[in-house]
């Protein structure tokens, strides 16, 4: 009897045979609307011409090919830019922008989190409020002061924007509050100055925190194409997204380099979460809102 | 200096940089957004602010004259109000599913369920799709086990345009939230869970509510926030899908009425800004009325 009390207790409990069943099939059914679209774009990339332009048109790749890889060059030779342009100027923003970010919300985020100054408290409410909108409503404004600051066509117009994203200084901030006043205080009878105390204690003990900020802060600027779109005018200053859209005017035919350039995308930001999925969940936890 | 104000001397220095920066490309686009729409202006002349007899003439203007713009609206009204619950919902029971899964194989399907909006790019595909010819995939497969004879419109048919959108923007939207509920279900205390088993509750769905929910309500709040603000700011989507105008404005949102009026020709940077300004207020008003029901909810639960 009392083994059977024991069995009882803790979660097998509370999960019926019948339940389980039941959240597989909808796990599975949610995962293949997730995963087909991804797997279709990776299968295109690989399609001879042949298996493209079939009908009907099959889903899986059964003779693969790099041919629309070597192809890309072609498909973007009337812009004049050599596709590694794109590649280049992609990875050069995003990580430009993402190290700016990081540092500037690691920065602010320590006051914010463990100084006591006037103003502090309104600071954080506006940036919590600067959460409830996105920045894409501000887009116009934006353009009229990008223009005054002689920035069209200038990556300062995409940069500096994006370094004061708030969900980085927010979530930062979230997790730096969990450390130990008393650790804080020992460094500074040590006599370390603040930013010493920043620099030794508070950076080493939020790695899980400036990670998250990474693979935000990149998987943003790589992703968004829209500040490219309205400020760069220059053919070699856009990014990998615009030539996107350029070769799938190409139609049909560029299907495949399409999905080759589909498929490049993808890559960077989700080797960055495999490498820090577990640092990205670790800063979640403190990511709730208060009141 | 005294002691206080090198304190707080170097709070400012260090906060400074970002909340500088912040000011200039937050704080103040919104003040020009607001100031700008109750003016004139074509970008070629400065602009010209209205009189007090006319002052709200935007405004007005868009609420009895412009119906592309209440179509608009009522179109990211209906978008907001299906995606925005659904993909709350939709982040959390996914979330909760995998929470029972073993630490190696949770990592890996996280990964899969958030991989679209990681690479948010690859949204193009759906182009393919939904193709409105019978080379989309969608109407091959429907044709080959004979649901329809005829491919349908996809992305024409003024029948399903919005759908369309709303389909392509569930696909994107695992995102910050869903992670921010994966995390919340990790934290919750275990302990908690043998309690709530001893005092009789018998099965998942008590747990989730009993127990669960209550444990996680300020990742619910966070989440509630990030998927209320992406669902009021869906345009690109639209646009790049469906078109702009998309048929009849089936499809069209208030980010792309705004753009409209925005780009060439019209260049109606004033009215454009009242756009702007009347989305800005939905989506504050709408987080922090969420955020109030929220709250009084926990605390009658």
């Amino acid at each position: 009897m009392g083994k059977l009390f024991k069995a009882r207790i803790g979660r097998k409990a509370t999960r019926s045979r019948m339940g389980n069943g039941l959240v597989v099939f909808l796990l599975l059914i949610i995962a293949a609307f997730m995963a087909a679209p991804m797997i279709y774009t990776i299968n295109l990339a690989f399609k001879p011409m042949g298996e493209l332009l079939r009908f009907p048109p099959t889903f899986f790749v059964q003779n693969p090919t790099l041919r629309n890889f070597a192809d890309l060059s072609n498909a973007v030779s009337s812009s004049l830019v050599p596709f590694s342009r794109y590649i280049f100027n992609s990875f050069f923003i995003s990580i430009v922008g993402t190290a700016g970010h990081v540092t500037l919300a690691c920065l602010a985020a320590f006051p914010l989190a463990k100084h006591n100054f006037p103003g502090r408290k309104i600071m954080f409410s506006v940036i919590v409020l600067a959460l409830m909108f996105s920045p894409i409503i501000l887009n116009i404004p934006r353009y009229l002061q990008m223009a005054r600051f002689g920035w069209l066509d200038s990556y300062f117009a995409i940069l500096f924007p994006a370094m004061v994203t708030t969900l980085g200084l927010y979530l930062m901030k979230q997790f730096m509050e969990q450390i130990n006043d008393s650790v804080l205080e020992a460094a500074r009878i040590d006599g370390a100055s603040e930013l010493k105390v920043w620099w030794h204690v508070v950076l080493p003990a939020v790695k899980p925190a400036y990670l998250t900020l990474v693979l935000f802060a990149f998987q943003g600027i790589w992703n968004d194409p829209t500040p490219v779109m309205l400020y760069i005018t220059t053919e070699s200053k856009k990014t990998l997204p615009l030539a996107l859209t350029y070769v799938m005017q190409g139609g049909l035919p560029r299907l495949g380099s399409t999905a080759v350039i589909g498929f490049l995308l993808m890559i960077p930001p989700i080797a960055i979460f495999i490498l820090t999925q577990r640092n990205v969940i670790e800063t979640m936890k403190s990511s709730g809102m208060k009141d | 200096m005294s002691e206080k104000a090198k304190k707080y001397a170097i709070s400012y220095a260090m906060v400074g940089p970002f909340m500088i920066l912040f000011a200039i490309f937050t704080v103040v686009p919104v003040i020009i957004a607001i100031v700008y729409s109750f003016s004139n202006y074509n970008v070629m002349q400065p602009p010209q602010f209205f009189s007090l007899n006319n002052f709200f003439d935007n405004y007005l203007r868009l609420f009895l004259d412009d119906e592309v713009f209440l179509i608009s609206l009522r179109n990211t009204m209906l978008f907001a109000f299906i995606t925005g619950p659904i993909s709350y919902v939709a982040c959390l029971l996914v979330a909760w599913f995998i929470n029972d899964l073993g630490p190696k194989v949770r990592a890996w399907v996280t990964l899969l369920f958030y991989a679209p909006s990681l690479s948010a790019n690859v949204y193009f595909i759906w182009q393919f799709i939904f193709s409105s010819d019978s080379n989309g995939l969608v109407n091959t497969f429907l044709m080959r086990f004979g649901f329809i004879t005829e491919p349908v419109l996809w992305r024409h048919d003024t029948r399903y345009t919005l759908m369309v959108v709303i389909v392509v923007q569930l696909w994107l939207s695992l995102g910050t939230a869903f992670l921010a509920f994966i995390a919340g279900l990790q934290n919750v205390d275990k302990t908690l869970y043998e309690a709530g088993a001893i005092d009789g509750i018998k099965n998942r769905w008590q747990e989730l509510y009993h127990i669960t929910l209550p444990s996680m309500k300020e990742q619910l709040m966070f989440g509630a926030v990030i998927q209320i603000t992406a669902a009021f700011a869906v345009g690109t989507i639209s646009q790049e899908l469906i078109g702009r105008p998309s048929p009849l404005y089936s499809a069209n949102t208030l980010i792309m009425h705004m753009e409209d009026y925005a780009l060439a020709p019209r260049f109606e940077l004033g009215y454009a800004c009242a756009i702007a300004v009347v989305l800005f207020s939905i989506t504050l008003g709408i987080n922090q009325l969420v955020r109030k029901l929220l709250q009084r909810g926990s605390k009658d639960g």
